[in-house]
């Protein structure tokens, strides 16, 4: 019965997803390749005192997303330091300066980590001048690089990757904006609130009160799932009912948090100009994320341990509107978009079920990844997948006519190391270090041994992956994890961003090598899995003796 | 260094092809002879260019220290799980075998190399040259009547002229300026027959080493002692000039980064385990990295290139880099010559084509006698297509030769009863029956239309006439000359073709004849009427185009061509020129070599790539033997993951490293011999090998670790 009802919650998206695959993939191809930019952008390009006809080389698109994102976080650190000042801050005090560290770069860095319980920590000003911005624009310089890598592999012998302004900007006017207004009135419909009431009480069923505030909740839920970004306006995101009402509302929110990464593949397949090669990324990401969503329901359906047996499902910590499918289906997809909503505590799924969500993130959020993320990770991915694959054909590898050399799988090699080394080392360092030992065992972790492991696997996972969901166990709102998880949000995002905007660089100079038959092609099955196949080894490779420690244990006990 | 002949006869690459013996075999005594080169390799010094294997040296000799230390504290315990004590000692051992294993893979390719270049060192010895100083080209081109003075071959320099008499030693390569002479240069390129090598032209080039037979010569040396050919040919085969590739330097970068990736995830385990679980002991996270660093491919990473080298080296060629090498694998397109390559050097007469009344009889007799005293390759082959239809009619005696001049263009036979027969070129011919005595219009426009069909068809018509003693003339008819297509070449065009590579004919031929010969040859097109500058062009348009090129060539004029290409193949009957512009020589000057040389460069980069997936796919199952084994005392339930049923932990950690250990050297002759390769398209390509060494790579080890496991279990303690 469950899988019946599985099956057809998948069928309608995929059936959701596949008619928006065409129009918005070629529409947002469009939005990148015009040459004309509308009256708004215009007197945009003026204020900011950027040039839209030039053409940045790698670096200078580079130092232009390290700029404009260094701005975002200074920008979200201070309206939160100066909270108090600010009108509808609904007398609440500033956060800590590691709480306002953390929470400014998880929201430029797309991650949207949050270490506190937002109704009650933020105003309405910092929520939507602070984070609501950042929801949009980390968005769009998502979107951004990866069209900027696209072109590389587009271009013939050029010295340019695009305008990094111009494609900031589009991205936010003629994509993001009008969707969220469209989806935010969709939601508003479906019964998620937004007004600017402040905290209204209640009486609960069992008759305690309750100080529950409203908000611009529909506008910023609109961007939190279609940007990828995840953040909650409520500490219990889209569990509340305020944010997640009902069963169809978390359908249409899985569709929106998957609608821009799925049709990324089209817009790359539209700009290099052979539709079949975006189909086959596509492939290899719906494959990818079949199994996992399977995956996922399996074992949450199988349950586990004595608890689950008596409650008759492993229902703990899922709302019984959902049930278990709608926990998976929004579970897996949160996961693995790099969004980080819930509407259940993946703290609380089964050893084996919480372990798949960090296996999601773990798998370099590329199935179908952040927005623009996604694509620009499962595109190194393929980098590297065609340099093995190249030379077992007897050529120096090549993807769509451009050289797999030294330099690039270098640079596709120091993408692929960045995640892992951080997740390790982050997680490392916070058992290793004696002290931070210390006050992680006494101040964060409340089920002490192998789930606690998890828990702070689950931390650094989300936090270098760009994810923001988390294991709700765990206390992060302490100095180290604040700053460590700050540190790594920071790294798991501009890094990346680093190595893929040199690629893009090095593709784009460089001339195009026919196909010929001795050419390995990239739009067949074929590749799909070997592309499906390089994303699983290489992850599982960098992450299988810490999952054991983890979930595995828990789970195979 | 004294060297038996039939050591030397063995080691000779040339003369084993030559002989017909199985190159490329591989024996297990070859093993035991790269033995102490292998531990010699164990320096550290060395060791550190190869990160992978050096990572695992560094950890063998960690775990021997350990082994040590616990002679003293006794055995320690890892993860809550107590250990055998010879535990330490084993992994150690195992450890340091492997780097052995990985040093013996290359020391058995280099040892091939050796092999070769000791019995080229033989060439090398000193000889006294005589140098003839002021050299007059134009006064005593000879250099009879000028001095020469005797200096020892090593103490020549740049454009020294030098004389060679019969039975002497050339003293270093050079070009010949005056002279013929016949050479053997058996030295080099193992073949016994001497060849040819006169001043002008392109057969002037002479090289170092080799002795000249007959007559004397007058050569001005090209290059300097110890930057000769047979010294870059000995540096080559030695693997002292080797020089990573680009595909290779980027596989490497790949697999430091698989490996520091590896080192991360074992650096950290500790710290988490310490809190999840309990620690494990040092042996066993060494034992965990060695076995997830793609070790497998690491050790055979540079044997696979030199063995690359070899076997071109087998086949008698020579490449000046190892990045020509792979470029060869790269290479779309492919120049190849008409004369020599595509056909035979000569044209062949094919038919006799009667105009008239003639009677066939008659034609082929006139042609034939016109033919008999015909020296060229096209005359004999008149003679003997003649002779294979049955004419034996002889000569008379007081017949006189016409022969062939530029202006006449046509040759022939003046009988001594007056009668004249003359063959030639349509129009000289027919010229010429037309001043002897008239020709009927119908008769001169049938022998034009047969004259020109022969043309369309890619021919060459060789009209033949007759005059008899009244004066009177007549057309008889025309000989069919034809470019004969070698044999086989449609397959291995069309095998290119599947591999992705185009074919494209170069002749001076007009462009009527090129376009049949490339009809009936299977290339893929076609460049007529070409100059050296044309095909410099050709070159450049393609190159722009983004595909490679490869061409073979022997003149200076193509020297420039062969230079602009991404592989040129010099003929070694070539000169200095050509052989210094192209980056390879071949020793046998077979310019369809070029398509072997393409197989090689793929053959050696579909090896790295199978064996880099094998590799990497092996990991999976060697998580799987110690992941459980590894955790066993702390987390029993992960027993679930020891889906092989190895029989202990210390019994799976161990038989992990031997299979990771023995694997290498398994795969040493696959590294030397070189992964099969068939011509197929990338896709089919892909397919088999990822079946192959993907799929393979993940279900061999699961055997072979379960079978060691067996073994290993009959130690005891494990």
């Amino acid at each position: 019965m469950e899988w019946l009802l599985f099956a057809a919650q998948l069928g309608t998206l995929a059936l959701l997803l596949a008619l928006v695959y065409r129009p918005l993939g070629d529409y947002m191809a469009t939005v990148y390749t015009s040459p004309r930019d509308s009256r708004a952008e215009k007197v945009l390009y003026r204020v900011v005192g950027v040039d839209p006809a030039n053409q940045q080389s790698w670096s200078s698109y580079l130092r232009a997303v390290l700029a404009f994102s260094a701005i975002g976080v200074l920008t979200v650190y201070a309206l939160q330091r100066l909270q108090l000042l600010l009108p509808f801050a609904l007398d609440l005090p500033a956060p800590s300066e590691h709480l306002s560290f953390n929470t400014a770069i998880s929201f430029v860095t797309n991650t949207n980590w949050q270490s506190y319980s937002p109704e009650v920590t933020l105003g309405y000003t910092v929520q939507m001048v602070g984070l609501a911005v950042q929801n949009f624009v980390s968005a769009a310089v998502g979107i951004a690089v990866a069209i900027a890598l696209v072109r590389g592999l587009a271009s013939r012998s050029a010295g340019s990757i695009g305008n990094f302004w111009v494609d900031l900007f589009r991205g936010v006017i003629r994509i993001l904006l009008p969707l969220s207004i469209i989806t935010a009135v969709v939601l508003v419909a479906g019964g998620v609130v937004q007004n600017f009431a402040g905290f209204t009480d209640v009486t609960t069923l069992t008759g305690g009160t309750q100080s529950i505030p409203g908000g611009p909740v529909a506008s910023q839920e609109a961007i939190k799932e279609l940007g990828t970004n995840g953040g909650g306006f409520y500490n219990v995101n889209a569990a509340h009912p305020f944010e997640g009402p009902g069963a169809w509302v978390t359908i249409f929110q899985v569709f929106l948090m998957l609608v821009i990464p799925f049709a990324l593949p089209r817009t790359f397949g539209r700009i290099v100009g052979d539709n079949r090669q975006g189909y086959a990324v596509l492939a290899a990401m719906a494959s990818i994320y079949l199994l996992s969503v399977t995956a996922m329901t399996a074992a949450e359906l199988a349950g586990g341990g004595a608890a689950t047996q008596a409650a008759g499902a492993a229902m703990e910590g899922k709302e019984t509107r959902f049930g278990i499918v709608l926990s998976t289906l929004f579970g897996t997809t949160s996961t693995i978009t790099s969004t980080g909503a819930v509407n259940a505590m993946h703290d609380s799924f089964t050893p084996l079920g919480g372990g798949m969500a960090m296996v999601n993130m773990m798998l370099g959020e590329v199935a179908p990844g952040g927005v623009g993320a996604g694509l620009y990770g499962i595109l190194v991915i393929a980098i590297v997948a065609v340099f093995i694959a190249g030379l077992m054909v007897g050529r120096t590898p090549e993807f769509l006519g451009k050289k797999i050399g030294t330099r690039e799988i270098k640079l596709a090699s120091l993408y692929i190391l960045t995640t892992p080394t951080l997740v390790l080392a982050g997680t490392a360092l916070s058992f290793g270090i004696p002290t931070v030992r210390g006050d992680i065992e006494g101040t964060s972790i409340w089920n002490p041994g192998v789930h606690g492991f998890s828990e702070v696997l689950y931390a650094f996972t989300s936090a270098a992956n760009n994810n923001g969901s988390a294991f709700a166990g765990l206390t992060a709102n302490t100095p180290w994890l604040n700053t460590a998880l700050g540190v790594t949000m920071l790294l798991g995002r501009f890094l990346p961003i680093v190595f893929v905007l040199a690629l893009a660089g090095s593709f784009a100079a460089q001339g195009t090598v026919p196909a010929t038959a001795g050419t390995l092609p990239t739009h067949k099955p074929q590749f799909v899995g070997l592309l499906l196949g390089t994303v699983v080894i290489v992850s599982a490779l960098s992450y299988f003796p810490t999952l054991a420690l983890g979930p595995l244990a828990e789970g195979l006990l | 260094m004294s060297t038996t002949t039939r050591e030397l006869d063995a080691a000779s690459p040339a003369r084993a092809q030559h002989a017909g013996q199985p190159t490329g075999a591989f024996s297990p005594r070859q093993l035991l002879a790269g033995l102490p080169g292998a531990v010699r390799k164990l320096d550290p010094r060395t060791m550190w260019r190869n990160p992978v294997m050096f990572v695992v040296e560094i950890g063998a000799a960690l775990t021997t220290i350990i082994a040590i230390s616990e002679l003293v504290s006794g055995p320690a315990e890892s993860a809550g799980e107590p250990l055998p004590a010879s535990f330490s000692w084993a992994i150690a051992a195992w450890l340091w075998i492997t780097v052995i294993f990985a040093n013996l893979a290359e020391s058995v390719a280099e040892g091939r190399g050796k092999a070769q270049a000791q019995s080229l060192r033989q060439t090398r010895t000193s000889t006294m040259a005589s140098v003839v100083d002021g050299y007059d080209p134009a006064a005593d081109p000879s250099a009879e009547r000028t001095a020469v003075r005797s200096v020892a071959s090593s103490e020549l320099t740049l454009g020294d002229i030098v004389t060679v008499s019969a039975g002497e030693l050339i003293p270093g390569d050079g070009d010949i300026v005056w002279g013929i002479a016949s050479v053997d240069e058996s030295a080099i390129t193992g073949e016994s027959a001497p060849v040819v090598r006169e001043s002008g032209g392109d057969r002037s080039a002479v090289t170092g080493g080799t002795r000249v037979l007959s007559d004397r010569i007058v050569m001005a040396i090209t290059s300097k002692p110890g930057e000769t050919f047979v010294d870059r040919m000995i540096r080559l085969v030695e693997g002292a000039a080797r020089q990573k590739t680009p595909n290779e330097l980027a596989l490497n970068i790949l697999l430091a980064s698989l490996s520091i990736i590896f080192l991360v995830v074992v650096l950290t385990l500790n710290p988490m385990a310490g809190y999840a679980g309990d620690t494990v002991s040092i042996p066993v996270l060494v034992a965990l990295l060695v076995c997830l660093i793609p070790t497998t491919i690491g050790a055979l990473l540079s044997a696979i290139g030199i063995a690359g080298m070899d076997r071109l080296v087998q086949r008698n060629v020579l490449a000046m880099s190892g990045r020509a090498v792979e470029a060869a694998g790269d290479v779309t397109t492919l120049l190849l010559d008409k004369t020599g390559t595509i056909t035979y050097g000569n044209r062949r007469a094919t038919e006799f084509v009667t105009v008239g009344t003639v009677p066939q009889h008659e034609l082929v007799a006139a042609a034939r006698l016109a033919s008999l005293s015909d020296p060229t390759p096209e005359g004999k082959s008149i003679v003997d297509l003649a002779e294979d239809q049955g004419h034996r009619e002889g000569i008379d005696g007081t017949a006189v030769v016409v022969p062939f001049t530029a202006q006449t263009r046509m040759s022939g036979i003046d009988g001594a009863a007056g009668v004249q027969i003359r063959k030639g070129a349509a129009s000289a011919v027919l010229a010429w029956v037309a001043a002897a005595g008239g020709i009927s219009p119908a008769a001169a426009a049938q022998t034009e239309s047969v004259a020109n069909g022969i043309a369309k068809d890619g021919g060459t018509p060789l009209v033949v006439a007759r005059r008899e003693r009244d004066g009177s003339a007549r057309v008889l008819g025309v000989v069919h000359l034809k470019d004969i297509v070698k044999e086989g070449l449609a397959e291995r065009f069309a095998d290119l073709r599947a591999m992705g590579i185009r074919t494209v004919m170069i002749t001076g031929d007009n462009p009527y004849t090129a376009a049949a010969i490339a009809r009936e040859a299977g290339v893929d097109d076609y460049l007529a009427e070409a100059t050296p500058e044309d095909k410099l062009e050709l070159i450049r348009t393609e190159q722009q185009g983004g595909n490679l090129v490869a061409m073979t060539g022997d003149g200076t004029n193509d020297a420039p061509a062969l230079a602009q290409a991404d592989v040129g193949v010099a003929m070694n009957t070539g000169t200095s020129a050509a052989k210094e512009a192209g980056n390879m020589v071949d020793l046998d000057s077979d310019p369809t070599k070029l398509i072997d040389i393409v197989r090689i460069g793929k053959q050696l980069l579909i090896t790295r790539g199978s064996l880099t997936t094998f590799s990497i796919a092996n990991d999976v199952a060697k998580y799987f033997a110690i992941i459980p084994a590894m955790f066993a005392g702390v987390f029993p339930g992960l027993a679930a993951l020891n889906i092989m049923g190895l029989h202990s932990p210390a019994s799976a950690i161990l038989s992990a490293i031997v299979f990771n250990a023995v694997i290498i050297v398994f795969l040493i002759p696959l590294a030397l011999r070189g992964v099969a390769y068939r011509a197929a398209n990338a896709s089919s390509i892909l397919s088999r090998n990822l079946l192959v060494y993907g799929l393979g790579g993940i279900l061999v080890p699961f055997a072979g670790i379960k079978l060691i496991d067996l073994v290993v279990t009959l130690i005891p303690g494990f």
